[in-house]
């Protein structure tokens, strides 16, 4: 570890929280698109069949 | 070559993004990486600003992809208003959760930075707060792409929204500087004025800014084939209704 | 168009029409920030250009809802659309129409809650200026933003949403002609950006708006 001097707390939740809203769009990206990839799978096996 | 409107079919966007999405990813996951290794561990820190300096490597590219992500959400909103293409519409309203995180990122890295030197953890900065009101635009274009029900009206009605925000936008950029000059000589956020930005610090700030915006472009990809196959979802769905 | 002028701001005096109510919660607001901030006249001074503004704003954005929306639960939207009269024309006529009765009337009072809010002296004439040249900006983007809504049941929060960032520039130059002036300096450049916002909205909104109606009533 650098030494943050005086300032490690700012730097470190900087980073931090930087870090964590980019995961959190990430997931949730990747959250949704497996959601509507799995609709419309169930939707195209359904109205193929009939 | 072949022209880039071929892509606005969504078939050849699906399959142009199919592979283009995941490695747009993957190296921004490996830019990003080595930027924010470098910067955080292998850079001096500033004699003046301590070490909040090294916060520039979040803030500068976040707050330059707040601004490029809504300049493309104003190209698309054109090209869909003129040339009609679905998959221009729905890239832009992919990159509004994706531009208003970048917002965010900025805005609070902007703060946390600015709190050594002003002493409060706000400061009504010109460019703090002409972010500030570019994520309110963010959050009302979001808004109105999920008030409204049809896909076609909510994309004609955010299209217009997002022009007529873009002249606002930049009007209260203006504005903010209008606003905050010549009362408040607090120092403004960046890097001591006079001292040139060595490559110390360049490198790996331009290996975050590109990184930030490959990551942009994957997100916007991947949004955008999950809107596209949920365009796909909705009008199985109004046929399976129908047939019923 | 002067029909429509006309019977625009007969619905808007009428009883229920909205009229005393722009004015009406412009005055609690001056009665209330006193209340709610502290009775020390420095303060109130120093803040008085700003609450007086966002008061006009807040009063302005109450009545913006019933622009469009009453006209088209009862269908005339529909009839307006399709009549002689082009669509941007009567989106600037219901703007005027708006700002005849909630924008030029706050202009007028302000300076009596400039009182109440010990605005300082050189700052009045300023203040009735400002929101003179300024509050019909804030009608045109209104109809914007009340078109863009038009359609939506509950779109009032919504409708606000939108429309108060778009708002943001009209109060920065508008507020800052007053309180520059309070100051002793020049509010002059701030009095012409105001007047060049208001005159560039009034000339490119109600083609967007007009836009957004159409869209709307398809």
């Amino acid at each position: 570890m650098p030494d943050l001097g005086p300032y490690a707390a700012e730097v470190t939740l900087a980073y931090a929280v930087s870090l964590g809203l980019i995961a959190a769009l990430i997931l949730w990206s990747w959250a949704r698109a497996r959601r509507v990839r799995r609709e419309l799978a169930a939707l195209e096996t359904r109205t193929t069949r009939g | 070559m072949a022209s880039l409107w071929e892509y606005a079919n969504p078939v050849k966007f699906m399959r142009l993004s199919g592979w283009l999405m995941p490695v747009s990813a993957l190296l921004a996951a490996g830019l990003i990486a080595t930027g924010l290794v470098w910067g955080f561990f292998f850079t001096e820190a500033d004699y003046r600003q301590g070490a909040t300096v090294k916060i520039i490597f979040l803030h500068v590219p976040a707050a330059l992809m707040a601004i490029n992500a809504w300049a493309m959400m104003l190209i698309a909103s054109l090209i869909w208003l003129v040339r009609r293409h679905h998959v221009s519409a729905l890239a832009a309203k992919a990159a509004g959760p994706i531009g208003a995180t970048m917002t965010l990122i900025a805005l609070i890295t902007g703060a946390i930075w600015g709190q050594p030197m002003w002493g409060t953890w706000w400061e009504w900065d010109p460019r703090l707060t002409s972010f500030l009101i570019l994520f309110l635009f963010y959050l009302g274009y979001i808004a109105l792409w999920s008030a409204i029900e049809d896909a076609d009206t909510a994309a004609d009605l955010t299209a217009i929204l997002c022009l007529v925000g873009s002249v606002f936008a930049a009007l209260s950029r203006y504005a903010a500087l209008f606003w905050n000059q010549g009362l408040h000589q607090g120092a403004s956020l960046s890097v001591a004025p006079g001292t040139r930005m060595d490559w110390a610090y360049k490198a790996p700030l331009y290996l975050c800014m590109a990184g930030f915006g490959l990551l942009f472009l994957a997100l916007v990809l991947a949004g955008t084939r999950t809107e596209i196959r949920a365009r796909r979802a909705r009008a199985l769905m109004t046929r399976e209704r129908a047939r019923a | 168009m002067i029909a429509l002028l006309i019977r625009d701001l007969r619905l808007a005096i009428r009883a229920g029409g909205g009229f005393g109510l722009g004015l009406g919660f412009f005055l609690i607001l001056a009665v209330l920030v006193p209340l709610g901030v502290g009775p020390d006249t420095g303060t109130l001074a120093l803040i008085a250009p700003g609450i007086l503004w966002v008061g006009a704003l807040l009063a302005c954005l109450l009545s913006l809802d019933r622009l469009f929306a009453l006209d088209h639960e009862d269908g005339s939207l529909d009839l307006l659309a399709t009549s002689p009269i082009p669509l941007e024309g009567v989106v600037a006529v219901k703007a005027l129409a708006h700002w005849l009765t909630t924008g030029l009337p706050l202009a007028l009072a302000a300076p009596v809650l400039g009182i109440l809010l010990n605005l300082p002296g050189p700052a009045f004439a300023p203040l009735v200026l400002s929101l003179l040249l300024g509050t019909p900006a804030l009608s045109v983007i209104g109809a914007f933003g009340a078109a863009l809504t038009v359609g939506l049941k509950r779109g009032g929060l919504l409708m606000s949403l939108l429309v108060l960032p778009l708002y943001v520039p009209t109060l920065v130059f508008g507020a800052q002609a007053v309180s520059r002036a309070a100051q002793g300096l020049d509010g002059s450049t701030a009095l012409l950006l105001t007047a060049g916002i208001t005159a560039g909205s009034a000339a490119l909104l109600p083609f967007a708006a007009a836009f957004a109606l159409r869209i709307n009533l398809r």
